[in-house]
């Protein structure tokens, strides 16, 4: 089993890189594309700002690669968003591999909860429905921070209410993709994790 | 629905815990890699790791350390004290830090908040804030652990550091820090009203009933508290349980 994470300016590969080790996952952190194409599973993880990184990942080259691969890939985070067509974040074309588009959560007018932009924190995932989770993770938590959302669509693997339902995992043929952090979301995300390095 | 959130924080010295009252007379309590896996086990949703020392000694934070929390531990954790540059987060951010805290440096160097933001994002930068009750809506900002009063006042400033691009507030208030006797709800709510970020609220637990009220007088996003925890006066598990019966929508 040979894991890659994708290494590129990205915010948290060391985090998923240790949540590999603390599931006793080998893996390697590459930019090389034969290393990548290669691999038996790929993580895209990702936080930062969706036009500055995509810019980058065209830059490198990356961003045919990503879309080129045919074993199982997870984006995480910003990785997701980068997956999808579009991002109003810097107005921004995508990889396109998911055709929902990414948009930026509007606070609610009146706001008498105080709802607060970025989500952040721990939230429940619901009609969980592809690979990466099983019936137990129907309704448990996960980490998430993040100001901007995928709407529900063909392509919802998860759902999690936060101002109105969103995809908080999307999943189509081999591409995976959480909008939370499983490498941050205690024993639930080791699980996801875990199943994906099982597929 | 967004779970409050229970936040144990470990004020680190010399890569032990310890925690003060008030910030004087400090006594160790263990090793934070240990009690920071303890936690998470229990239920704890954040962490967050304070040099103590760091501000007033000019000591940097312990990159090992942090590189050993983020090995061992599958939750998100905030590392704070003696960050003043742009390398000493970018540091952290490598060990493995899901976010730092700025307190003193940001009071005497504001624009610190937004080469921070721009630099990292602003999910990464959590803007400390401890403050003592003057009179009536007025709280004076104190840097260097409560010790030095500044102009600053608490709700301007946590203004500015929203508007600089703080992803977070933690508002500790010096009055209620290590009495035990609730967190400062009233300025809390005020300050949840005003901002449109997370604000954590610190000082003062000293009850179950005292998380609840932070988060239904408080407004307050997040709960921290450090010597409850450290001292087992309450445990992690009892506390959600708790919460959860009141009504209030914590992971569990």
């Amino acid at each position: 089993m040979k894991v890659a994470i994708i290494k590129y300016n990205a915010g948290n590969i060391r985090s998923v890189s240790f949540a590999l080790e603390r599931l006793g996952v080998e893996h390697i952190i590459t930019a090389d594309p034969e290393e990548i194409r290669s691999a038996d599973k790929v993580i895209f993880p990702g936080v930062g700002e969706a036009s500055s990184t995509m810019k980058y990942l065209k830059e490198h080259k990356l961003d045919e690669l990503i879309v080129s691969l045919t074993q199982p890939v997870l984006g995480i985070c910003l990785g997701m968003q980068l997956m999808c067509s579009y991002s109003e974040e810097g107005g921004v074309e995508c990889l396109g591999i998911f055709k929902e588009k990414v948009q930026k959560f509007v606070l609610p007018e009146p706001n008498p909860d105080l709802i607060k932009v970025p989500h952040m924190g721990w939230n429940a995932i619901t009609n969980v429905n592809s690979d990466l989770f099983d019936i137990s993770l129907e309704n448990t938590f996960v980490y998430f921070v993040h100001s901007y959302y995928v709407a529900l669509g063909g392509e919802t693997a998860a759902t999690t209410h936060y101002i109105h339902p969103f995809s908080s995992a999307l999943h189509k043929d081999n591409f995976y993709a959480t909008q939370f952090h499983p490498e941050k979301s205690g024993d639930v995300g080791s699980k996801i994790l875990e199943n994906f390095i099982k597929l | 629905m967004l779970a409050k959130r229970i936040i144990p924080c470990l004020d680190i010295k010399n890569g032990m815990t310890v925690k003060g009252v008030k910030f004087v007379g400090i006594k160790e309590v263990g090793d934070p890699v240990e009690l920071g896996a303890l936690y998470a086990q229990q239920g704890a949703d954040e962490l967050v790791f304070l040099d103590i020392t760091a501000s007033h000694e000019g000591r940097k934070t312990f990159v090992d350390l942090v590189r050993r929390i983020a090995q061992h531990i599958n939750i998100p954790f905030t590392v704070g004290g003696g960050i003043s540059e742009l390398k000493d987060a970018e540091a952290l951010l490598n060990a493995g830090a899901d976010k730092i805290s700025i307190n003193s440096s940001a009071v005497k160097n504001p624009q610190l908040i937004n080469d921070m933001a721009q630099n990292f994002g602003s999910q990464f930068v959590v803007v400390a804030i401890d403050a003592k009750h003057f009179d009536g809506d007025e709280w004076i900002v104190t840097v260097n652990g409560g010790r030095i009063p500044t102009e600053k006042r608490l709700f301007p400033w946590a203004k500015e550091a929203e508007e600089r691009g703080a992803g977070e507030i933690l508002f500790t208030s010096m009055d209620h820090d290590g009495v035990k006797q609730g967190f400062a709800n009233e300025a809390l709510a005020k300050m949840s009203s005003e901002l449109s970020i997370p604000i954590i609220a610190s000082g003062g637990a000293g009850n179950m009933e005292h998380f609840k009220d932070v988060f239904t007088q408080g407004k307050a996003d997040a709960g921290l508290a450090a010597s409850i925890f450290h001292y087992k006066e309450i445990a992690i598990p009892d506390l959600k349980n708790y919460l959860f019966n009141e009504g209030i929508n914590v992971r569990l």
